[in-house]
């Protein structure tokens, strides 16, 4: 396979598609609704009425809430809720606007309202055919950057787009592709974190369903970049769907040699393999991550070294997370300057949310970095439903931090977040009504938090049971103020003796909501009562267990 | 890497004190005296960085450092005595005590123990948190030795000594967060457990009276670090050797 011969495949399918085309979404969430049938009984009517008409299965198409969601092509007709009853009618009303049972509004401010660069594929290629990916300008990129550029050209142009992390901490991508191409050693290495674990968060779940090799033409075009020819996909293993179209992508990939040996006739080699995560949380840290990769006990341990100069195998490592490394081909294809234009001044390009909770529209959704959170909560994400009011919209799991109403028209972007005492994190986020307790919230995060810890140092292991045995007394309504210092004062020690990023941000939920809603935690503790209604308040002298 | 024998200035506590590149804050504290408080560390082992004990605050970093792992650097200036850092440690020290059941008085170790000994130092007369104690099964299935988890504070100095003098692995952790254990090769009562060569090794460098020799009453427990002499060899006059 050259390059050449790269477009040819693409020409070919491209001349293969048929007038009309049906595409089901096939990620977790329309497939746990029944898409698998829908496929299956579209596909069946399609031939059995010899219509020129290909169906096919395709990645995430956003709206979760509404599966099994359909889109028709070239029409663009959105149908939500679809069954396999309902192959019959839309085969034989093809291109037809759909009947208002099947009707989803493809022009509301929700699909309208993002700009898509990570999920740009997501929606209207087959994940499982490598050839779409080609035909949607896939390994473009890649094949451009080992035939025209050098390592220190791929790395300047990611540099120049501004991009940063989108694991949640959002370091500059440019300078860690820099430090570990620096880096001597004979063997290095590229590692895709796919170890999401926030509760609420899908966005690298869907990526990987939805357009697996995105995110390994990114992770070559690092590898390139930084001068390592093996790489590591530690996907966990609740995600089995993706697990299965990443282990076909990259068959089909060396298949068609973009990936393996000899890529694209130009003598780099660059292999991938997949290991599953055995379910801890901590092992998304990046530390524990390669402990688990090297087949060891998940514990993080002192940085530095950063894997980055000592990672896995004791060689310098590149650890990205999936998002990262599914910009990257985009950035190459249109352009550092074009990324940049995207987003605010130390924010660029966008950022994928998996948006949920109290929310009308909930799914996954891409938007340009400094929306405002009015626009994602009310515009794109439809408001609140009945009538209940926002009080909270939380970011960055069991990390962040809850934002509270009032900073409703800050923007989204790493700063920003930061300063309202919480975090862009993966990209979970959960809107908040006045239906919910602050201190019911950051005590379902504390033990979260508390049952992941690995265990390995005494602040996290130890001081996450005492704050969840705080907030547990004060939703009982047991506690006396005195509790409420101590509870400030053992998460301030939690976040700052911690070893790793785990410890060290399991306190946020707790500091932001006492930051923000200490009238919550003194309802409770001082008038004995939850405001909300939420926690159950020990009678006087009543022991709940 | 290659060690790193170039040679370092820096200041601990205000005091100007000189090093090589490859060492770390604490043992360039301990060479000059300057007494950092630790747990799990034990000259000679691997450091883990996992007791948080030896935290110090280094000038222009915004997080605190453990110094057993952390290397020096020229012009480093390092505090080990902050009043942060002081009720940081107090912090831990107490939650280490509330984590399981550390009643001394009814410990074979009493007297001569480090946890005490630490507990001690840092003036803790009471703990601000709840007891948990959790009811732990006890190993008494070894001829010669015991292990009582309720002791334990999880610092892994058995697991490493086990795994790096004696070349055994016969200990690991295992479960996650306050339920973690240590147990003997897959879940095997120690007196069962086939790779285990009876060294006495992890029951010599436990800090605790978790790992114990049979046939001690209370307070007779003391710990013979002369027993390990991997480890006397990079003995200095830090206070890994109890008391």
């Amino acid at each position: 396979m050259t390059p050449e011969s790269l477009t040819q495949v693409a020409e070919k399918e491209r001349a293969s598609s048929t007038p009309h085309s049906l595409q089901v979404c096939t990620a977790a969430g329309c497939v746990s609704s029944g898409a698998d049938e829908v496929l299956k009984a579209l596909k069946a009517e399609a031939k059995a009425r010899g219509v020129a008409c290909q169906v096919k299965g395709v990645g995430c198409l956003g709206m979760c809430q509404a599966g099994p969601l359909v889109a028709a092509e070239p029409s663009g007709h959105l149908h939500k809720f679809v069954t396999p009853t309902d192959a019959a009618e839309m085969i034989a009303h093809l291109g037809e606007p759909p009947t208002e049972r099947l009707a989803l509004d493809a022009d509301q401010a929700f699909f309208k309202r993002q700009e898509k660069i990570v999920l740009e594929n997501s929606g209207s290629i087959d994940a499982e055919r490598i050839e779409e990916y080609v035909a949607a300008g896939g390994y473009k990129a890649l094949a451009e950057a080992l035939s025209d550029l050098t390592p220190s050209l791929v790395i300047k142009r990611v540099t120049a787009s501004g991009l940063r992390g989108r694991g949640g901490a959002g370091f500059p991508t440019g300078v860690k592709w820099a430090t570990v191409a620096k880096a001597a050693g004979p063997r290095k290495f590229v590692v895709c974190n796919a170890d999401e674990g926030d509760p609420g968060a899908f966005m690298d779940r869907s990526v990987l369903e939805s357009d697996p090799h995105r995110v390994l033409e990114g992770m070559a075009i690092a590898a390139f970049a930084v001068g390592a020819h093996e790489g590591y996909l530690y996907v966990r293993a609740e995600y089995p769907l993706a697990v299965k179209r990443l282990k076909l992508a990259i068959k089909q990939a060396e298949r068609l040699g973009v990936l393996g040996r000899n890529i694209l006739e130009t003598g780099f080699d660059f292999h991938v393999e997949v290991r599953l995560g055995a379910g801890a949380f901590v092992c998304g840290e990046e530390t524990a991550l390669i402990a688990s990769i090297q087949g060891g006990r998940g514990n993080p341990r002192p940085r530095p070294p950063f894997p980055a100069e000592r990672g896995l195998w004791h060689s310098p490592t590149l650890i990205n997370n999936v998002e990262t490394f599914a910009n990257i081909p985009t950035i190459l294809r249109k352009g550092a300057e074009w990324f940049a234009s995207i987003g605010t001044e130390k924010s660029k390009g966008t950022k994928v949310f998996a948006l949920a909770g109290a929310i009308r529209n909930t799914g996954l959704v891409e938007v340009p970095m400094g929306i405002t959170l009015r626009e994602i909560v009310y515009d794109i994400g439809g408001g609140i439903p009945g009538d209940r009011t926002l009080k909270a919209v939380q970011t960055g799991g069991p990390s962040g931090g809850c934002i509270p109403a009032e900073f409703i028209d800050q923007p989204v972007d790493y700063e920003t977040l930061n300063k309202l005492g919480s975090i862009m994190g993966s990209g979970g986020m959960i809107v908040i009504d006045d239906s919910a307790c602050m201190v019911d919230v950051a005590r379902f995060f504390m033990e979260f938090c508390m049952t992941e810890s690995c265990g390995k140092c005494v602040p996290c292991r130890a001081g996450t049971v005492q704050i969840h045995g705080l907030l547990t007394k004060i939703a009982r309504g047991e506690a006396g103020l005195e509790d409420l210092d101590r509870l400030e004062t053992l998460s301030t020690m939690v976040k700052r003796s911690s070893l790793c990023g785990l410890g060290q941000s399991a306190p946020n939920p707790v500091l932001s909501t006492l930051r923000y809603f200490r009238d919550e935690y003194l309802a409770h503790v001082v008038d004995h009562r939850c405001p909300a209604g939420v926690c159950k308040i020990a009678a006087e002298g009543e022991v709940i267990r | 890497m290659s060690p790193d024998a170039s040679v370092k200035t820096l200041v601990i506590d205000d005091r100007d004190v000189g090093a090589t590149g490859d060492q770390t804050i604490l043992e360039v504290a301990r060479e000059h005296g300057i007494r950092i408080p630790t747990l799990c560390h034990l000259e000679g082992l691997m450091p883990a960085g996992a007791c948080r004990m030896c935290l110090v605050e280094v000038v222009g970093s915004n997080k605190l450092l453990p110094a057993c792992v952390t290397k020096v650097s020229e012009g480093m200036e390092v505090r080990t005595q902050t009043p942060e850092i002081k009720e940081l440690r107090r912090m831990t020290l107490e939650l280490l005590f509330a984590e399981r059941n550390h009643i001394c008085s009814v410990c074979v170790s009493n007297g001569h123990c480090q946890l005490q000994a630490l507990a001690t130092e840092h003036g803790i007369d009471h703990i601000r948190f709840p007891y948990q104690y959790p009811r732990l099964q006890v190993d008494t299935t070894h001829p010669r030795y015991g292990m009582d988890p309720n002791r334990c504070v999880l610092c892994g100095r058995c697991v490493r000594v086990c795994a790096e003098v004696e070349g055994a692995h016969v200990w690991d952790m295992m479960g996650r967060g306050s339920g973690t254990l240590i147990t003997a090769e897959l879940r095997t009562p120690w007196g069962l457990a086939k790779s285990c060569t009876s060294c006495g090794k992890c029951v010599q460098v436990c800090p605790t009276g978790a790992l114990f020799e049979k046939g001690r009453a209370v307070a007779e427990m003391e710990k013979r670090r002369d027993f390990v002499p991997a480890i006397l060899a990079g003995r200095d006059e830090g206070d890994d050797l109890m008391p």
